[in-house]
Protein backbone atom coordinates (compact mmCIF):
# COMPACT_ATOMS: atom_id res chain seq x y z
CA UNK A 1 0.00 0.00 0.00
CA UNK A 2 1.40 3.25 -0.84
CA UNK A 3 0.66 6.46 0.74
CA UNK A 4 -1.27 9.56 -1.07
CA UNK A 5 -0.99 13.28 -0.65
CA UNK A 6 -4.45 14.63 -0.21
CA UNK A 7 -5.28 18.14 0.25
CA UNK A 8 -8.47 19.04 2.23
CA UNK A 9 -10.04 21.87 3.61
CA UNK A 10 -10.85 20.79 7.33
CA UNK A 11 -12.80 23.29 9.54
CA UNK A 12 -12.18 25.89 7.37
CA UNK A 13 -8.14 24.83 7.68
CA UNK A 14 -5.96 23.53 4.50
CA UNK A 15 -4.51 20.47 5.38
CA UNK A 16 -2.23 18.80 3.69
CA UNK A 17 -1.45 14.82 4.66
CA UNK A 18 -0.27 11.38 3.57
CA UNK A 19 -2.71 9.24 4.07
CA UNK A 20 -3.10 5.15 3.26
CA UNK A 21 -5.92 4.47 0.70
CA UNK A 22 -7.66 2.09 3.38
CA UNK A 23 -8.07 5.54 6.24
CA UNK A 24 -11.31 6.32 6.51
CA UNK A 25 -12.17 9.65 7.06
CA UNK A 26 -13.19 8.86 10.59
CA UNK A 27 -10.04 7.87 11.43
CA UNK A 28 -8.64 11.08 9.78
CA UNK A 29 -10.45 13.34 11.54
CA UNK A 30 -9.98 11.30 14.86
CA UNK A 31 -6.43 9.95 14.90
CA UNK A 32 -4.18 12.17 12.15
CA UNK A 33 -6.15 15.67 13.39
CA UNK A 34 -7.28 14.77 16.98
CA UNK A 35 -10.44 16.19 16.29
CA UNK A 36 -12.09 13.22 18.69
CA UNK A 37 -15.77 15.26 18.58
CA UNK A 38 -16.56 12.98 16.25
CA UNK A 39 -17.03 9.57 17.38
CA UNK A 40 -16.41 6.16 16.49
CA UNK A 41 -19.51 4.19 16.74
CA UNK A 42 -20.31 1.26 14.48
CA UNK A 43 -18.56 1.79 11.62
CA UNK A 44 -20.79 0.32 8.99
CA UNK A 45 -23.16 3.24 8.57
CA UNK A 46 -26.00 2.54 10.75
CA UNK A 47 -25.54 4.49 14.07
CA UNK A 48 -24.35 7.76 12.63
CA UNK A 49 -22.28 8.89 15.68
CA UNK A 50 -19.66 9.64 13.09
CA UNK A 51 -21.71 12.14 11.01
CA UNK A 52 -19.83 15.20 9.37
CA UNK A 53 -20.43 17.47 6.89
CA UNK A 54 -18.71 16.81 3.75
CA UNK A 55 -19.13 19.79 0.87
CA UNK A 56 -22.10 21.17 3.52
CA UNK A 57 -23.98 17.32 3.40
CA UNK A 58 -24.00 15.10 6.04
CA UNK A 59 -21.89 11.84 5.34
CA UNK A 60 -21.49 8.85 7.92
CA UNK A 61 -17.72 9.70 7.82
CA UNK A 62 -16.81 5.97 8.92
CA UNK A 63 -18.12 4.91 5.32
CA UNK A 64 -15.76 7.48 3.44
CA UNK A 65 -12.42 6.97 2.58
CA UNK A 66 -9.67 10.01 2.99
CA UNK A 67 -8.48 9.77 -0.10
CA UNK A 68 -11.87 10.85 -1.45
CA UNK A 69 -11.70 13.77 0.11
CA UNK A 70 -8.87 15.56 -1.69
CA UNK A 71 -10.15 18.74 -2.66
CA UNK A 72 -12.79 18.94 -0.23
CA UNK A 73 -13.96 20.33 2.70
CA UNK A 74 -14.90 19.18 5.73
CA UNK A 75 -16.63 20.20 9.05
CA UNK A 76 -16.85 18.71 11.98
CA UNK A 77 -18.79 19.14 15.65
CA UNK A 78 -15.45 21.47 16.59
CA UNK A 79 -16.27 23.94 13.52
CA UNK A 80 -19.44 24.85 13.57
CA UNK A 81 -20.21 25.42 16.93
CA UNK A 82 -19.37 29.11 16.53
CA UNK A 83 -22.11 28.77 13.78
CA UNK A 84 -25.85 29.77 13.45
CA UNK A 85 -28.14 27.78 14.14
CA UNK A 86 -25.80 25.09 16.26
CA UNK A 87 -25.22 27.98 18.94
CA UNK A 88 -29.08 27.69 19.12
CA UNK A 89 -29.23 23.91 18.55
CA UNK A 90 -26.63 23.33 21.95
CA UNK A 91 -28.65 25.54 23.72
CA UNK A 92 -31.77 23.63 23.23
CA UNK A 93 -30.09 20.14 23.56
CA UNK A 94 -29.05 21.69 27.08
CA UNK A 95 -32.35 22.98 27.62
CA UNK A 96 -34.29 20.12 27.90
CA UNK A 97 -32.09 17.78 28.48
CA UNK A 98 -31.72 16.21 25.16
CA UNK A 99 -28.22 14.62 26.13
CA UNK A 100 -27.32 11.95 28.34
CA UNK A 101 -24.26 10.04 27.78
CA UNK A 102 -23.67 12.57 25.35
CA UNK A 103 -21.79 10.09 22.64
CA UNK A 104 -24.21 10.43 19.66
CA UNK A 105 -24.97 14.05 20.83
CA UNK A 106 -21.86 15.41 18.29
CA UNK A 107 -23.26 13.26 15.29
CA UNK A 108 -27.19 14.65 16.33
CA UNK A 109 -25.93 18.17 16.26
CA UNK A 110 -24.90 18.05 12.73
CA UNK A 111 -27.71 16.06 10.84
CA UNK A 112 -29.90 18.42 13.31
CA UNK A 113 -27.59 20.90 11.85
CA UNK A 114 -27.99 20.26 8.30
CA UNK A 115 -32.09 19.32 8.59
CA UNK A 116 -32.69 23.16 9.69
CA UNK A 117 -29.95 24.54 6.95
CA UNK A 118 -32.39 22.87 4.20
CA UNK A 119 -35.75 23.18 6.32
CA UNK A 120 -35.13 26.15 9.15
CA UNK A 121 -39.38 25.12 10.12
CA UNK A 122 -39.49 21.22 10.51
CA UNK A 123 -42.45 19.05 11.88
CA UNK A 124 -42.00 16.76 13.80
CA UNK A 125 -42.04 13.48 11.26
CA UNK A 126 -39.53 15.78 9.18
CA UNK A 127 -37.28 15.83 12.26
CA UNK A 128 -37.68 12.35 13.24
CA UNK A 129 -37.05 10.70 9.52
CA UNK A 130 -33.91 13.47 9.25
CA UNK A 131 -32.50 12.05 12.52
CA UNK A 132 -33.39 8.54 10.97
CA UNK A 133 -29.58 7.84 10.32
CA UNK A 134 -28.56 8.96 14.03
CA UNK A 135 -29.16 6.13 17.07
CA UNK A 136 -29.45 7.02 20.57
CA UNK A 137 -29.53 4.34 23.19
CA UNK A 138 -30.56 6.92 26.20
CA UNK A 139 -32.73 9.29 25.60
CA UNK A 140 -35.35 7.45 23.91
CA UNK A 141 -35.33 10.62 21.48
CA UNK A 142 -38.67 12.70 22.65
CA UNK A 143 -36.03 14.95 24.48
CA UNK A 144 -33.73 15.80 20.94
CA UNK A 145 -36.91 15.78 19.07
CA UNK A 146 -38.12 18.94 21.28
CA UNK A 147 -34.69 20.20 21.33
CA UNK A 148 -34.76 20.26 17.77
CA UNK A 149 -38.07 22.12 17.21
CA UNK A 150 -37.09 24.50 20.19
CA UNK A 151 -34.04 25.44 17.96
CA UNK A 152 -36.13 25.93 14.88
CA UNK A 153 -38.37 28.31 16.82
CA UNK A 154 -35.99 30.55 17.91
CA UNK B 1 -0.25 8.64 13.13
CA UNK B 2 -1.80 6.86 9.59
CA UNK B 3 -4.16 4.43 11.24
CA UNK B 4 -5.76 2.73 9.16
CA UNK B 5 -9.39 1.53 9.47
CA UNK B 6 -9.12 -1.14 12.00
CA UNK B 7 -11.42 -3.45 10.38
CA UNK B 8 -10.47 -2.19 6.37
CA UNK B 9 -7.60 -4.32 4.62
CA UNK B 10 -5.13 -3.16 2.27
CA UNK B 11 -5.95 -2.24 -0.79
CA UNK B 12 -5.02 0.51 -3.42
CA UNK B 13 -7.30 3.91 -4.95
CA UNK B 14 -7.22 4.97 -7.96
CA UNK B 15 -9.65 7.55 -9.28
CA UNK B 16 -9.70 7.34 -13.44
CA UNK B 17 -10.83 10.36 -15.53
CA UNK B 18 -12.94 9.05 -18.27
CA UNK B 19 -14.90 5.96 -17.95
CA UNK B 20 -12.20 3.89 -20.98
CA UNK B 21 -9.43 4.62 -18.52
CA UNK B 22 -11.94 3.31 -16.22
CA UNK B 23 -13.06 0.04 -18.43
CA UNK B 24 -8.92 -0.53 -19.38
CA UNK B 25 -8.29 -0.71 -15.60
CA UNK B 26 -11.22 -3.13 -14.84
CA UNK B 27 -10.53 -5.15 -17.45
CA UNK B 28 -6.77 -5.33 -16.83
CA UNK B 29 -7.53 -6.31 -13.20
CA UNK B 30 -10.75 -8.18 -13.85
CA UNK B 31 -10.21 -10.18 -10.81
CA UNK B 32 -8.68 -8.11 -8.56
CA UNK B 33 -10.66 -4.70 -8.79
CA UNK B 34 -13.86 -3.47 -8.09
CA UNK B 35 -15.61 -0.35 -9.02
CA UNK B 36 -16.46 2.24 -6.38
CA UNK B 37 -18.92 4.77 -6.18
CA UNK B 38 -20.81 5.88 -2.90
CA UNK B 39 -19.13 2.58 -1.36
CA UNK B 40 -22.25 1.80 1.47
CA UNK B 41 -22.42 -1.15 0.23
CA UNK B 42 -18.51 -1.90 -1.06
CA UNK B 43 -17.22 -0.68 2.44
CA UNK B 44 -18.71 -3.35 4.61
CA UNK B 45 -17.74 -5.80 1.79
CA UNK B 46 -14.22 -4.97 2.13
CA UNK B 47 -14.34 -4.67 6.18
CA UNK B 48 -16.33 -7.90 6.12
CA UNK B 49 -13.84 -9.56 3.69
CA UNK B 50 -16.73 -10.82 1.76
CA UNK B 51 -14.95 -9.55 -1.17
CA UNK B 52 -11.14 -8.79 -1.84
CA UNK B 53 -10.30 -6.07 -4.05
CA UNK B 54 -6.68 -5.53 -4.73
CA UNK B 55 -7.58 -2.14 -6.49
CA UNK B 56 -10.97 0.18 -5.39
CA UNK B 57 -11.48 2.15 -9.01
CA UNK B 58 -13.75 5.37 -7.79
CA UNK B 59 -15.66 6.67 -10.65
CA UNK B 60 -16.64 9.73 -9.32
CA UNK B 61 -14.37 12.16 -10.76
CA UNK B 62 -15.36 10.50 -14.49
CA UNK B 63 -17.10 13.14 -16.25
CA UNK B 64 -20.73 13.12 -17.03
CA UNK B 65 -21.27 10.17 -14.03
CA UNK B 66 -22.31 13.13 -11.28
CA UNK B 67 -25.08 14.28 -13.66
CA UNK B 68 -28.85 14.05 -14.14
CA UNK B 69 -30.34 14.94 -17.44
CA UNK B 70 -33.98 15.55 -18.64
CA UNK B 71 -35.37 16.08 -21.84
CA UNK B 72 -39.06 16.13 -22.84
CA UNK B 73 -38.67 13.45 -25.44
CA UNK B 74 -35.99 11.15 -24.65
CA UNK B 75 -37.07 11.16 -20.13
CA UNK B 76 -34.51 11.12 -17.65
CA UNK B 77 -30.84 9.52 -17.79
CA UNK B 78 -29.25 9.31 -14.13
CA UNK B 79 -24.94 9.32 -14.19
CA UNK B 80 -23.75 5.86 -12.59
CA UNK B 81 -22.54 8.40 -9.46
CA UNK B 82 -25.20 10.08 -8.46
CA UNK B 83 -26.55 10.10 -4.76
CA UNK B 84 -29.81 9.18 -3.99
CA UNK B 85 -30.66 12.94 -2.09
CA UNK B 86 -29.95 14.40 -5.50
CA UNK B 87 -32.27 11.92 -7.17
CA UNK B 88 -34.75 12.77 -4.60
CA UNK B 89 -34.93 16.13 -4.84
CA UNK B 90 -34.81 16.64 -8.26
CA UNK B 91 -37.86 18.62 -9.72
CA UNK B 92 -38.00 16.63 -13.02
CA UNK B 93 -37.51 13.16 -11.25
CA UNK B 94 -40.01 14.50 -8.53
CA UNK B 95 -42.59 15.63 -11.12
CA UNK B 96 -42.18 11.95 -14.12
CA UNK B 97 -41.12 9.64 -11.65
CA UNK B 98 -42.39 9.87 -8.17
CA UNK B 99 -42.47 6.13 -7.17
CA UNK B 100 -38.73 6.01 -7.47
CA UNK B 101 -38.73 8.77 -5.07
CA UNK B 102 -40.82 7.22 -2.75
CA UNK B 103 -38.44 3.71 -3.42
CA UNK B 104 -35.69 5.66 -2.94
CA UNK B 105 -36.30 7.48 0.15
CA UNK B 106 -36.32 3.76 2.11
CA UNK B 107 -32.76 3.25 1.17
CA UNK B 108 -30.86 3.85 4.80
CA UNK B 109 -30.61 7.10 6.95
CA UNK B 110 -30.23 10.61 5.12
CA UNK B 111 -26.76 10.89 5.70
CA UNK B 112 -26.22 7.50 3.92
CA UNK B 113 -28.28 8.63 0.99
CA UNK B 114 -25.89 11.71 0.35
CA UNK B 115 -23.66 8.77 -0.51
CA UNK B 116 -25.33 5.42 -1.99
CA UNK B 117 -26.10 6.07 -5.82
CA UNK B 118 -28.81 4.32 -7.96
CA UNK B 119 -26.56 2.45 -9.79
CA UNK B 120 -24.78 1.02 -6.78
CA UNK B 121 -28.23 -0.19 -5.41
CA UNK B 122 -28.75 -1.80 -8.80
CA UNK B 123 -25.29 -3.30 -9.37
CA UNK B 124 -25.33 -4.34 -5.72
CA UNK B 125 -28.52 -7.09 -7.10
CA UNK B 126 -30.02 -7.37 -3.85
CA UNK B 127 -33.36 -9.05 -3.90
CA UNK B 128 -34.75 -6.38 -1.37
CA UNK B 129 -33.22 -3.70 -3.44
CA UNK B 130 -35.53 -0.79 -2.58
CA UNK B 131 -35.01 1.22 -5.75
CA UNK B 132 -35.08 -2.10 -8.55
CA UNK B 133 -38.88 -2.02 -8.28
CA UNK B 134 -39.19 1.55 -9.87
CA UNK B 135 -36.67 0.95 -12.05
CA UNK B 136 -38.44 -1.97 -13.39
CA UNK B 137 -41.58 -0.33 -13.86
CA UNK B 138 -40.42 2.79 -15.34
CA UNK B 139 -39.09 0.62 -18.50
CA UNK B 140 -35.39 1.76 -17.32
CA UNK B 141 -32.14 0.50 -19.28
CA UNK B 142 -28.80 0.20 -18.01
CA UNK B 143 -26.29 1.97 -20.34
CA UNK B 144 -23.36 -0.36 -19.81
CA UNK B 145 -19.50 0.41 -21.07
CA UNK B 146 -16.57 -2.07 -21.60
CA UNK B 147 -13.99 -3.77 -23.15
CA UNK B 148 -16.44 -4.53 -26.19
CA UNK B 149 -17.59 -0.68 -26.18
CA UNK B 150 -20.69 0.55 -25.29
CA UNK B 151 -24.65 -0.82 -25.56
CA UNK B 152 -27.81 -0.90 -23.25
CA UNK B 153 -29.62 -3.30 -21.70
CA UNK B 154 -33.31 -3.45 -20.62
CA UNK B 155 -33.13 -3.61 -16.57
CA UNK B 156 -35.47 -6.64 -16.03
CA UNK B 157 -33.04 -8.26 -18.25
CA UNK B 158 -29.79 -6.87 -16.23
CA UNK B 159 -30.18 -9.18 -12.98
CA UNK B 160 -29.49 -13.02 -12.49
CA UNK B 161 -29.79 -13.83 -9.00
CA UNK B 162 -28.65 -12.33 -5.55
CA UNK B 163 -25.27 -10.26 -6.46
CA UNK B 164 -25.18 -11.47 -9.91
CA UNK B 165 -26.11 -8.77 -12.67
CA UNK B 166 -25.68 -8.90 -16.13
CA UNK B 167 -22.61 -7.30 -15.92
CA UNK B 168 -19.13 -9.04 -17.48
CA UNK B 169 -15.47 -8.08 -16.37
CA UNK B 170 -14.09 -4.65 -16.84
CA UNK B 171 -18.26 -3.52 -17.83
CA UNK B 172 -19.81 -0.99 -15.50
CA UNK B 173 -22.82 0.89 -15.84
CA UNK B 174 -22.68 4.59 -17.24
CA UNK B 175 -26.27 5.64 -16.64
CA UNK B 176 -29.56 4.49 -16.51
CA UNK B 177 -32.12 5.84 -18.39
CA UNK B 178 -35.79 6.11 -17.96
CA UNK B 179 -38.17 6.88 -20.91
CA UNK B 180 -41.46 9.46 -20.24
CA UNK B 181 -44.41 7.16 -18.51
CA UNK B 182 -47.43 6.62 -20.07
CA UNK B 183 -49.79 10.23 -19.80
CA UNK B 184 -51.12 10.00 -16.40
CA UNK B 185 -49.34 7.76 -14.93
CA UNK B 186 -49.77 7.08 -10.82
CA UNK B 187 -47.99 4.26 -8.68
CA UNK B 188 -47.31 4.05 -5.36
CA UNK B 189 -44.07 1.78 -3.62
CA UNK B 190 -45.18 0.13 -0.24
CA UNK B 191 -42.73 -1.65 1.41
CA UNK B 192 -42.21 -2.94 5.33
CA UNK B 193 -39.24 -3.15 7.57
CA UNK B 194 -38.83 -3.63 10.78
CA UNK B 195 -38.78 -0.24 11.11
CA UNK B 196 -40.93 2.00 10.41
CA UNK B 197 -38.44 3.87 7.85
CA UNK B 198 -34.62 3.00 6.67
CA UNK B 199 -34.56 -1.09 6.91
CA UNK B 200 -34.27 -3.17 4.81
CA UNK B 201 -37.54 -4.02 3.04
CA UNK B 202 -38.86 -7.68 4.34
CA UNK B 203 -41.37 -7.40 1.39
CA UNK B 204 -42.12 -4.46 -0.74
CA UNK B 205 -44.36 -4.02 -3.85
CA UNK B 206 -43.98 -0.99 -6.70
CA UNK B 207 -46.71 -0.25 -8.51
CA UNK B 208 -47.75 1.98 -11.78
CA UNK B 209 -50.90 2.19 -13.55
CA UNK B 210 -52.16 3.72 -16.33
CA UNK B 211 -54.93 4.44 -18.58
CA UNK B 212 -54.70 1.72 -21.95
CA UNK B 213 -57.73 1.91 -24.14
CA UNK B 214 -56.35 -1.31 -25.60
CA UNK B 215 -57.20 -3.56 -22.54
CA UNK B 216 -60.73 -4.89 -21.58
CA UNK B 217 -60.18 -3.57 -18.14
CA UNK B 218 -59.38 -0.08 -20.28
CA UNK B 219 -56.06 0.50 -17.63
CA UNK B 220 -52.93 -1.25 -17.49
CA UNK B 221 -51.24 -1.68 -14.13
CA UNK B 222 -47.40 -3.12 -13.35
CA UNK B 223 -46.26 -4.87 -10.07
CA UNK B 224 -42.91 -5.66 -9.28
CA UNK B 225 -42.40 -7.95 -5.73
CA UNK B 226 -39.51 -7.02 -4.30
CA UNK B 227 -37.68 -9.59 -1.38
CA UNK B 228 -39.66 -12.13 -2.02
CA UNK B 229 -37.54 -14.26 -5.20
CA UNK B 230 -34.07 -14.73 -5.64
CA UNK B 231 -34.22 -11.08 -7.72
CA UNK B 232 -37.36 -8.19 -7.76
CA UNK B 233 -39.92 -9.80 -10.15
CA UNK B 234 -42.92 -8.82 -12.07
CA UNK B 235 -46.17 -10.27 -10.71
CA UNK B 236 -47.23 -11.63 -14.19
CA UNK B 237 -50.66 -13.15 -13.26
CA UNK B 238 -51.93 -10.02 -11.34
CA UNK B 239 -50.84 -7.75 -14.20
CA UNK B 240 -53.10 -9.85 -16.26
CA UNK B 241 -56.05 -10.09 -14.06
CA UNK B 242 -55.97 -6.37 -13.60
CA UNK B 243 -55.94 -6.04 -18.06
CA UNK B 244 -58.45 -8.20 -18.27
CA UNK B 245 -61.35 -7.62 -15.26
CA UNK B 246 -63.29 -4.08 -14.69
CA UNK B 247 -61.18 -2.66 -11.89
CA UNK B 248 -63.34 -3.48 -8.77
CA UNK B 249 -62.37 -3.49 -5.16
CA UNK B 250 -63.15 -7.18 -5.58
CA UNK B 251 -60.85 -7.02 -8.89
CA UNK B 252 -57.53 -5.61 -7.04
CA UNK B 253 -58.01 -8.28 -4.00
CA UNK B 254 -57.65 -11.26 -6.93
CA UNK B 255 -54.86 -9.52 -8.56
CA UNK B 256 -53.00 -9.05 -4.95
CA UNK B 257 -53.92 -12.63 -4.07
CA UNK B 258 -52.33 -13.61 -7.58
CA UNK B 259 -48.99 -11.87 -5.97
CA UNK B 260 -48.69 -15.02 -4.15
CA UNK B 261 -48.17 -17.21 -7.34
CA UNK B 262 -45.02 -15.49 -8.71
CA UNK B 263 -43.05 -15.34 -5.23
CA UNK B 264 -40.50 -17.75 -4.18
CA UNK B 265 -39.69 -16.42 -0.56
CA UNK B 266 -37.22 -17.75 2.26
CA UNK B 267 -36.99 -17.63 5.65
CA UNK B 268 -34.22 -15.21 7.04
CA UNK B 269 -33.25 -12.85 9.72
CA UNK B 270 -35.63 -10.07 8.40
CA UNK B 271 -38.84 -12.80 8.27
CA UNK B 272 -40.28 -15.66 7.46
CA UNK B 273 -41.53 -16.92 3.95
CA UNK B 274 -44.71 -17.23 4.95
CA UNK B 275 -44.86 -14.11 6.48
CA UNK B 276 -43.36 -12.57 3.07
CA UNK B 277 -46.53 -14.17 1.58
CA UNK B 278 -49.00 -12.42 3.68
CA UNK B 279 -47.09 -9.53 3.72
CA UNK B 280 -46.81 -9.15 -0.24
CA UNK B 281 -50.36 -9.25 -0.49
CA UNK B 282 -51.43 -6.67 1.94
CA UNK B 283 -48.59 -4.62 0.13
CA UNK B 284 -50.03 -5.25 -3.28
CA UNK B 285 -53.76 -4.59 -2.48
CA UNK B 286 -52.20 -1.23 -0.85
CA UNK B 287 -50.31 -0.16 -3.53
CA UNK B 288 -53.12 -1.25 -5.69
CA UNK B 289 -56.04 0.86 -3.61
CA UNK B 290 -53.44 4.20 -3.79
CA UNK B 291 -52.66 3.31 -7.52
CA UNK B 292 -56.58 3.32 -8.21
CA UNK B 293 -57.27 6.58 -5.90
CA UNK B 294 -54.46 8.66 -7.66
CA UNK B 295 -56.12 7.49 -10.83
CA UNK B 296 -59.93 8.37 -9.58
CA UNK B 297 -60.93 4.82 -10.10
CA UNK B 298 -64.10 4.09 -8.17
CA UNK B 299 -63.88 1.48 -6.36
Amino acid sequence: MELIKIQVTVNGSKEILDVFPNLSLLNMLRENLTLTGTKSGCEAGECGACTVLLEGEPVNSCMVLAVECSGLSVETIEGLSEEEPMRKLQKAFMDLNAIQCGFCTPGMLISAFALLKRNPDPSDEEIRIALLGNLCRCTGYERIISAVKKAAKK
Amino acid sequence: MNQPHPRLPEFEYCQPKSSKEAVDFLDKHADQSRPYAGGTDCFNQVRDKRIHPQYLVDLKSIEGFQKIKFDKEEGLTIGATVPLNEIISHPKVKKHYPVLIDAAREVGGYQLRNRATLVGNLCNASPCGDTIGPCLVYHSKAHIVGPDGKYAVDLKDFFKGPGKTYLKPGEIIESISFPIPPTGAEGAYQSIGRNKFGDLAIAAVTVLGYEKKDNQSGYEFLLTLTAVAPTVIFADSAQDILKTLPITHGTIKRAASACDEACKPIDDIRGSANYRRDMIQMLALRGLEKTCKQLNIPL
